[in-house]
């Protein structure tokens, strides 16, 4: 028999962004909630094993950073003196508050926060396993799925050994070791590489394709490119790992470069940064009538609906980009659909950031996309080397870049590579939604100095009339 | 085995189109979503996507040829992977809904009926979407303007947008929805509805069904506040002479019939400016880029019931006297308040009149009953010390307001419209001349 209190409206399996504003959002708009999720409290890979741990390590790597640099300055630092269990509490601290918070809001907000794993029964009915090993049934009249993505892996890679390393386990800081390699130059191998190279390692980065962060446009990652080369001992393009073992030294890997050469280096430890796969694989899907397609992710209509019309799912188990930002979105989307709503998942936007030291950012169009698919744009680029806050920050190298519809002058797409470009992009990503033309930003007063200007300054140089960049004119 | 592809439903008004162009060859690889018709139908042109992949046997459509939905467009060799995601192939109609951005999307078929003891609300209802060849995300207009279109179940992308660059505000979207654009017209009153916060929250409340009526009324002011991109404007008239007439006249109009209201007054007043300003008995016909003026004059005037707002016709108030004028008010005023009002005495008003005069109040902006393209206000009188070659005389003002589609009807004409029905009013002989 099941109880009253066994019956829910709607059960949110997976508490991570997405599925912790899809409970809230469903909450205040006064549906009974079920919130589902092995954690202590809602936060999932974002908050416990991404985002934000990755970020508060990248904050400290920034200050290792920038005390060497202060020596420019006139400030000179001796070498700092890394207590990594300090370090790691910290960060430690940070996630604790949060999910803490989170925990908290739930209660708050009369979400049933159930700490399990669950399965299906049928489309309405779920067994959830909970923490303490006991099962209990639960009826929903909907369900979404905010089940999230793994580190993948890659084939022939020593399992079960602690030298080896995956984004989960980067994170919790085991030790500083000595020489670390990076396989896959995403961007969580180059924010995790920073950390660690600015705790002390010595990072190498093996790449398959023929540049790091495949997708981004090229003249943002060369900027990064360059820093990063000082900061890692060597950066492998066009390379693949034909094989690795262990031994008593660490991990002895074989490359396969472009050229066909081989060889071989042996590493304190090796991080797989090579992707991310879709948590899909849930039990007893197979009851419902969910579709999964050929690489994992369950298919979803605009709506977020899957094809079982009491099934909605929503963040990286519904398709890429893998973003927590794109999940949250998704998550009220997908609650607004079930309160009856005609909602639909369709951004003109959705920014990508990377925190490595500068910060690439990008929204929208990139030229990268434009040039795949002929299709006509104009760039207008602002250069840093000519922003008066990039040179009192001591960083020229950064760059903002507007991509330009040729007719109509609207913006498309922004791209920023420099510090605080992922704060920065959030006006690009309006600008992209409210279909802002480059004449809307040139009139639109920022505040000085600040970086923010460049993006002003980036649309004075598609008229040719910017303040800071000579530019004479064509004849 | 071979898969049909068949032209898929693009939108909730679109049964067919000409083929401007077909994208692809036999014998060439097509992938998923991978345009590969161009199709010009009577709102856009629009780019086909394939919903499955694999390589063209056969090509059945010929560029420049009337396609409709459903109709057989290739074969293709292989995929049947894409065919079991959608529907099967046949109806077609599903898989056009993928967007490219995204993974294919299935689309979720309502559950069979009769498939168990469901109640009437099932809580697996499929949310209907709009079915859309272009991504709204594809289009220029803000989130919140793709928000509204979709609320009122409109296809963005066939709506022309008046911004810069073609932007499409919330007007353009309300002004489409408004010439019939919308597949299934929610209407703004009643999209509202569906976010209502739950009341009881907050103390007792009780719920009544809708009136006829009321429901005829709200649906039809949200049209036209919806469609009309409407402006009010003001002016008073000064009727102390008219009022003087009025009394010496009032026996004789009663003994015809009727009464000498000064509504009756004001049909006579604006079926003569209508035909000195043929501009304000028109419609505006957007879908066929025309205006249409009516060369007959039928005046409408709102008669409140009972049972709601009614709008009883004075046919060919120009070619009628008042005295007759006010003997038709008469009779349909008393029809409307006794339920004998038919249909066809409601129907082909060419301008309206509404006196609140009775009621009370200073001014107000009356809403264009669509599809007219003004309306006359009429509040009480009252009588006010005005200057009257220097020296300060009680004169009757009567307050009037004048509503009119801008779109039909540009500003200083509504102001000479509206000073023509004062100065009528101040000196009525002018009617004579």
């Amino acid at each position: 028999m099941t109880s009253t209190s066994n019956e829910t409206e709607l059960a949110v399996v997976g508490a991570g962004p997405g599925g912790y504003a899809a409970a809230f959002l469903a909450a205040d708009l006064g549906m009974k909630v079920a919130l589902i999720d092995p954690e202590a409290n809602p936060g999932g890979v974002c908050l416990y094993r991404g985002c934000i741990p990755s970020k508060a390590l990248l904050h400290v790597a920034k200050v290792i950073s920038e005390s060497k640099h202060a020596a420019e300055w006139g400030v000179k630092f001796s070498s700092p003196e890394i207590d990594l269990d300090r370090v790691r509490g910290w960060k430690d601290e940070v996630v604790q508050k949060l999910t803490g918070g989170l925990g908290q809001l739930s209660k708050q907000r009369s979400v049933r926060y159930i700490r399990g794993t669950a399965s299906f029964l049928d489309a309405n009915t779920l067994s959830i396993h909970n923490s303490e090993g006991a099962d209990e049934k639960l009826t929903a009249r909907h369900v979404i799925l905010a089940t999230g993505s793994r580190p993948a892996s890659i084939p022939g890679v020593p399992q079960k050994t602690p030298n080896v390393l995956d984004s989960t386990t980067a994170l919790d800081l085991p030790c500083v070791p000595k020489t670390l390699l990076v396989v896959g130059g995403g961007y969580i191998g180059l924010e995790l590489g920073t950390v660690y190279a600015a705790l002390g390692s010595k990072v190498s980065v093996v790449e398959m394709t023929d540049g790091l962060l495949p997708g981004a446009d090229r003249d943002l990652v060369s900027i990064l490119a360059k820093r990063l080369e000082k900061a890692f001992v060597s950066i492998m393009l066009n390379s693949k790992v034909a094989e690795m073992s262990e031994t008593r030294q660490g991990v002895k890997v074989k490359f396969e470069g472009a050229a066909g050469a081989s060889s071989e280096q042996k590493f304190d430890k090796v991080l797989i940064s090579v992707g991310r796969i879709p948590n899909s694989r849930l039990q007893g899907l197979d009851k419902t009538r969910v579709t999964v397609n050929s690489r994992g992710y369950i298919q979803v209509n605009p709506a977020r609906q899957t094809a079982d019309p009491a099934i909605y799912a929503i963040g990286d188990v519904a398709g890429e980009p893998l973003l927590a930002h794109k999940a949250s979105h998704e998550g009220r989307t997908a609650v607004e659909a079930v309160a009856g709503h005609r909602v639909a998942f369709e951004p003109r936007a959705i920014p990508a950031v990377i925190f490595t030291d500068p910060e690439i950012a990008w929204c929208g169009l990139t030229e990268t996309e434009a040039q795949r698919e002929n299709r006509p744009v104009k760039v207008a680029r602002f250069p840093w080397a000519a922003s008066g806050r990039a040179l009192t920050l001591g960083r020229t190298d950064g760059v903002t870049k507007l991509i330009l519809d040729p007719d109509s002058e609207q913006i498309l797409g922004v791209g920023i590579c420099g510090p605080n470009a992922g704060d920065l992009i959030a006006e690009g990503v309006l600008a992209v939604e409210m279909v802002a033309s480059a004449k809307d930003l040139e009139l639109t007063i920022h505040p000085h100095p600040t970086l923010s200007e460049t993006i002003m300054q980036a649309a004075e140089v598609f008229f040719g009339t910017s303040t800071d960049v000579y530019r004479p004119k064509r004849a | 085995m071979a898969t049909e592809f068949r032209l898929p439903e693009l939108g909730e008004n679109i049964k067919a189109g000409d083929l401007v162009r077909v994208l692809v060859s036999e014998g060439d690889s097509v992938d998923r979503d991978q345009p590969v018709l161009e199709l010009e139908t009577d709102k856009a042109t629009i780019e086909v996507p394939s919903p499955v992949r694999g390589i063209i046997q056969q090509i059945y459509v010929k560029d420049g040829e009337k396609i409709k939905v459903g109709q057989l467009i290739f074969t293709v060799n292989g995929d049947a992977e894409a065919a079991s995601a959608g529907a099967p192939a046949g109806t077609g109609g599903e898989t056009a809904q993928a967007s490219p951005s995204a993974a294919p999307a299935a689309v979720p078929q309502p559950a069979p009926p009769g498939s168990g003891p469901e109640p009437p609300r099932a809580p697996n209802e499929v949310v209907e979407l709009p079915r859309r060849a272009v991504p709204s995300a594809a289009v220029a207009a803000a989130p919140s303007v793709r928000r509204i279109a979709r609320e009122l179940g409109v296809e963005i992308g066939q709506i022309t947008g008046t911004g810069p660059g073609g932007r499409i505000s919330e007007e353009d979207v309300r002004r489409f929805v408004g010439e019939g654009g919308a597949g299934e017209l929610v209407s703004p009153a009643f999209a509202a509805a569906a976010s209502l916060p739950d009341f009881e929250k907050w103390g007792a409340i009780e719920r009544k069904p809708m009136s006829q009526i009321r429901l005829k009324t709200a649906e039809h002011l949200s049209r036209a506040w919806a469609t009309i991109p409407q402006v009010t404007q003001f002016d008073e008239a000064d009727i102390t002479q008219l009022e003087d007439l009025r009394g010496n006249y009032a026996k004789r109009v009663e003994a015809a019939g009727g009464k000498l209201t000064v509504t009756a007054i004001a049909v006579k007043v604006a079926a003569s400016a209508l035909r000195v300003f043929p501009n304000f008995a028109t419609s505006f016909d957007g879908a066929r880029s025309e205006i249409v003026y009516k060369k007959y004059c039928h005046i409408g005037v709102a008669v409140d019931t009972d049972r709601g707002l009614l709008v009883p016709i004075i046919r060919d108030a120009d070619r009628k006297g008042i005295t007759e004028i006010a003997k038709d008010l008469a009779a349909l005023a008393e029809k409307a308040r006794n339920r004998k009002l038919a249909p066809e005495e409601m129907e082909g008003g060419v301008f309206t009149i509404t006196n609140l005069g009775g009621i009370g109040g200073t001014n107000f902006s009356p809403i264009v009953n669509f599809p007219e393209a003004a309306i006359l206000g009429i509040s009480r009188s009252k009588t006010e010390p005005t200057y009257v070659r220097g020296q300060i005389e009680p004169r009757l003002k009567l307050p009037l307001s004048l509503s009119y589609d801008h779109r039909l009807i540009d500003g200083a004409d509504a102001a000479r419209f509206l000073r023509w029905i004062v100065e009528a009013l101040e000196q009525p002989f002018l009617l004579a001349l």
